[in-house]
């Protein structure tokens, strides 16, 4: 019996359904948490399930590798869900027209205080290059920061995890921050929540209403233009 | 469902070629998602396109599980880097919110109102 449990073990542990399944499983559990927590900024799903998970590879012995035979298929939605952005980017463009001076200013010195503080602070406090390249997209979402670390010298997965970091740090004290620096208007508060931690926050935006979400995805789309355009130009400035 | 994931598989391909042939500096699917943008410009979004984003949207953050869990790989850089990852994540995420929030809280009085007004 336990010899036929091992081989059952060796043939799971080589495909990639149990750890795709695996993936799907420990969001799905990490969700319904979040939501029994009343929604817990701490209790963020994407932290948890990465919690989870990294448990049971850790214990099973299993590479990243190995795993992500089977994680390739939800990383991969990554591209097509960036494309994707371009729809709500289009709902909002009429709307956005009539204040878009006011907006790409702070748009742009948003995304570059986001990229120049980044890099500034943690170069002041002796990070090694690859994390100075990994931390300079950090505010954008992302597949586009790991698309842009890659082509600087970054670790795109390090990236990854420094921009799941950036969103729940700003989901956490954005709200708070942008009362407290006075900013009271619900576009701009939105606006700052997508620009400086994308998605997730932009869905802490959206429990502030729904005009701070929307324009917090508008953030968001655009700064992952911005970022792209702005990251290679500061390297080359200042790398 | 299939043909909204045909028509973003496209611009990201599309993408993705255009990054290539002209070396730009900027992701594939970023090019792709501008050329959907303009395209969406000339012609009416379809109903198909719009279920298919929106259901990928709503689980963006899903989206990043896997690499999420690629921490793993660099945990001993992050453990011996960490408190300047802190200290850096945290100074420019709070100057971030700030400085965009101040400049685009400068809007004209009653921004947004228009919403209402779109059907």
């Amino acid at each position: 019996m336990t010899t036929r449990l091992t081989d059952v073990w060796v043939y799971l542990a080589q495909t990639p359904l149990l750890w795709l399944t695996l993936t799907v499983l420990a969001y799905v559990a990490a969700d319904a948490l979040h939501r029994r927590l009343g929604r817990r900024a701490a209790a963020n799903p994407v932290l948890v399930s990465v919690a989870i998970l990294l448990a049971i590879l850790v214990a099973s012995g299993t590479s990243y590798d190995t795993y992500f035979e089977g994680a390739q298929f939800v990383h991969f939605l990554l591209g097509p869900a960036t494309v994707a952005l371009a729809v709500p980017l289009h709902r909002e463009l009429g709307r956005v027209r009539a204040r878009a001076l006011r907006l790409g200013a702070a748009l742009l010195a948003g995304s570059a205080v986001a990229i120049v503080s980044a890099v500034g602070v943690a170069r002041l406090a002796g990070a090694s290059r690859a994390v100075l390249m990994s931390l300079a997209p950090k505010s954008t979402t992302a597949p586009v920061a790991m698309g842009i670390a890659e082509k600087i010298g970054g670790l795109p997965s390090l990236t990854a995890a420094l921009v799941i970091l950036t969103g729940i740090l700003g989901a956490v004290i954005g709200p708070g921050l942008l009362r407290l620096a006075r900013v009271r208007d619900a576009a701009a508060a939105g606006f700052a929540m997508g620009v400086a931690s994308h998605g997730i926050g932009t869905a802490r935006a959206f429990q502030l209403g729904e005009r701070a979400g929307a324009f917090s995805a508008l953030g968001m789309g655009l700064n992952a233009l911005v970022t792209s355009l702005l990251v290679p130009v500061l390297v080359k400035l200042f790398g | 469902m299939l043909r909204g994931f045909a028509v973003l598989l496209l611009f990201q391909l599309l993408g993705e070629i255009l990054t290539r042939a002209l070396g730009l500096p900027v992701p594939g699917p970023v090019v792709g998602m501008a050329l959907l943008l303009v395209a969406l410009e000339l012609r009416p979004l379809s109903d198909e396109l719009r279920a298919t984003s929106s259901g990928l949207l709503a689980h963006l953050s899903f989206l990043f599980v896997p690499a999420g869990v690629g921490v793993m790989l660099h945990a001993p850089r992050l453990a011996s880097e960490w408190p300047a990852v802190v200290v850096s994540l945290v100074a420019s995420t709070a100057a971030t919110l700030v400085v965009t929030g101040w400049i685009a809280g400068r809007l004209p009085r009653g921004a947004g109102a228009g919403e209402e007004a779109q059907p």
